[in-house]
């Protein structure tokens, strides 16, 4: 039983981390398409494409993480 | 000015204290337990409601949100509509293989069929205006969306010949797009949120980005490609990596659609069965109707997002394969994983 629980935390431990990471990510892309799009507004649709895909793949990766997680506790 | 904020600091803590015990319903227990039944079968689409409200102890019936949870996300063979009944549909077994008409494959075939009515609608009114008229009202619409995914994603992604993929990225579009939207309608189910669903959709992004490889350039081309343009005695570390590196990407664009749909409809659902976990109105009214909302339009943002990524990756994807810059290209897409 205790070992379930354990299990439990680490699931939840884990989802918290991956959110960290992803948050992390995705405020410096958005940080930096903001400065970009501040210093050179004709860019802006440009910047908007490359910063969606780049948030795109952050997440993604993220999302492994909250799928093995999910995972973990449905074990 | 100091003293004014103490007391205001003080008449704030007595609001708490007012408040955090109402909120966990320290005062009336008892209150709503009677009505719960109905709220139950009101606002969660699946569960027969006592199954909710049954458990006597806390961490019990935590287990059965959960439960309730995972049955409203998962397929099934079982069509509910709560004050209606349900359909049951049939179960079809061919040589051991589990083929039957479920939940999602239904969603499946409506999604389908109102693509279908949807752009026959849509094409034969274009047919039928001069060059001079200007569409109006649905066809405008869907004209917006379809420019749309013509200039902005597959022009700009893929470049020269991009004509070729347009029908793809057209459809693909619509239907995640559809799928999604109608997960979101009471009784609807999200086809998007199984991840066979969109592993499928993930595997024709896969076949036609390796085929537009294979044409930009031929066989050897694409064999070299492999070997990332190294020296022969990294091909041992190079050819693995780029051979895991073909598969990540349509696993990648597979695991995000999925969970992207499925984490929306788990949080709403989370948020509704808060107020029922802690048997309070002042949690149902504070918290979870209007976060709920809050989710749900964020959803109908998320919708619309996860549409237009799989369709810009999977342009993204057929481009960098068939872009005949060859390495910096290529290797700008390896790095991007």
């Amino acid at each position: 039983m205790e070992g379930l629980g354990l299990g439990y935390l680490g699931a939840g431990i884990g989802a918290g981390l991956a959110v960290i990471g992803a948050g992390l990510g995705i405020g410096n892309v958005a940080a930096s398409a903001a400065e970009g799009v501040a210093r050179q507004p004709e860019a802006t649709a440009d910047i908007r494409t490359t910063m969606i895909i780049a948030a795109a793949l952050i997440e993604g990766v993220a999302l492994f993480g909250e799928v093995i997680c999910v995972l973990l506790a449905l074990k | 000015m100091k003293r004014l904020n103490f007391i205001q600091s003080r008449a704030f803590f007595r609001v708490i204290a007012i408040l955090v015990p109402l909120v966990l319903n320290v005062y009336g227990i008892a209150a709503g337990s009677t009505e719960k039944a109905s709220t139950v079968s009101g606002s969660v689409a699946v569960v027969p409601a006592g199954e909710v409200v049954r458990g006597a102890e806390g961490g019990e019936e935590e287990e059965k949100a959960g439960d309730v949870i995972m049955h409203h996300i998962l397929n099934n063979r079982v069509f509910a509509f709560p004050p209606f009944g349900e359909v049951k549909l049939p179960e079809i077994k061919v040589g051991g293989y589990d083929i039957s008409i479920t939940k999602h494959v239904v969603m499946l075939w409506v999604v389908s069929a109102i693509l279908v009515v949807l752009f026959s609608i849509v094409g034969g009114k274009y047919k039928k205006m001069t060059a001079r008229q200007a569409p109006g009202g649905l066809v405008n619409a869907m004209e917006a969306l379809v420019e749309f995914i013509r200039i902005d994603v597959a022009k700009a992604n893929i470049g020269h010949g991009y004509e070729k993929y347009l029908t793809y990225l057209l459809t693909v579009f619509f239907f995640v797009l559809l799928c999604n939207l109608l997960g979101l309608v009471p009784y609807g189910a999200t086809a998007t949120g199984n991840i066979n669903v969109t592993l499928t959709l993930a595997t024709f992004s896969f076949f036609l980005t390796q085929s537009a490889a294979l044409k930009a350039h031929g066989i050897k081309g694409y064999l070299a490609h492999l070997t990332g343009g190294t020296h022969p005695a990294l091909w041992v570390i190079m050819i693995p990596i780029e051979f895991i590196g073909l598969f990540t990407k349509p696993v990648a664009l597979t695991i995000r659609l999925f969970a992207n749909m499925t984490a929306g409809h788990i949080v709403i659902l989370s948020l509704i069965f808060i107020s029922f976990i802690l048997k309070s109105y002042i949690v149902a009214v504070v918290m979870s109707v209007p976060f709920s909302i809050f989710i749900y339009l964020l959803e109908l943002f998320v919708a619309f997002l996860q549409a237009f990524i799989f369709t810009m990756l999977s342009a993204l994807f057929i481009g960098l394969a068939s872009a005949h810059e060859g390495h910096d290209e290529h290797e700008a897409g390896v790095a991007s994983h």
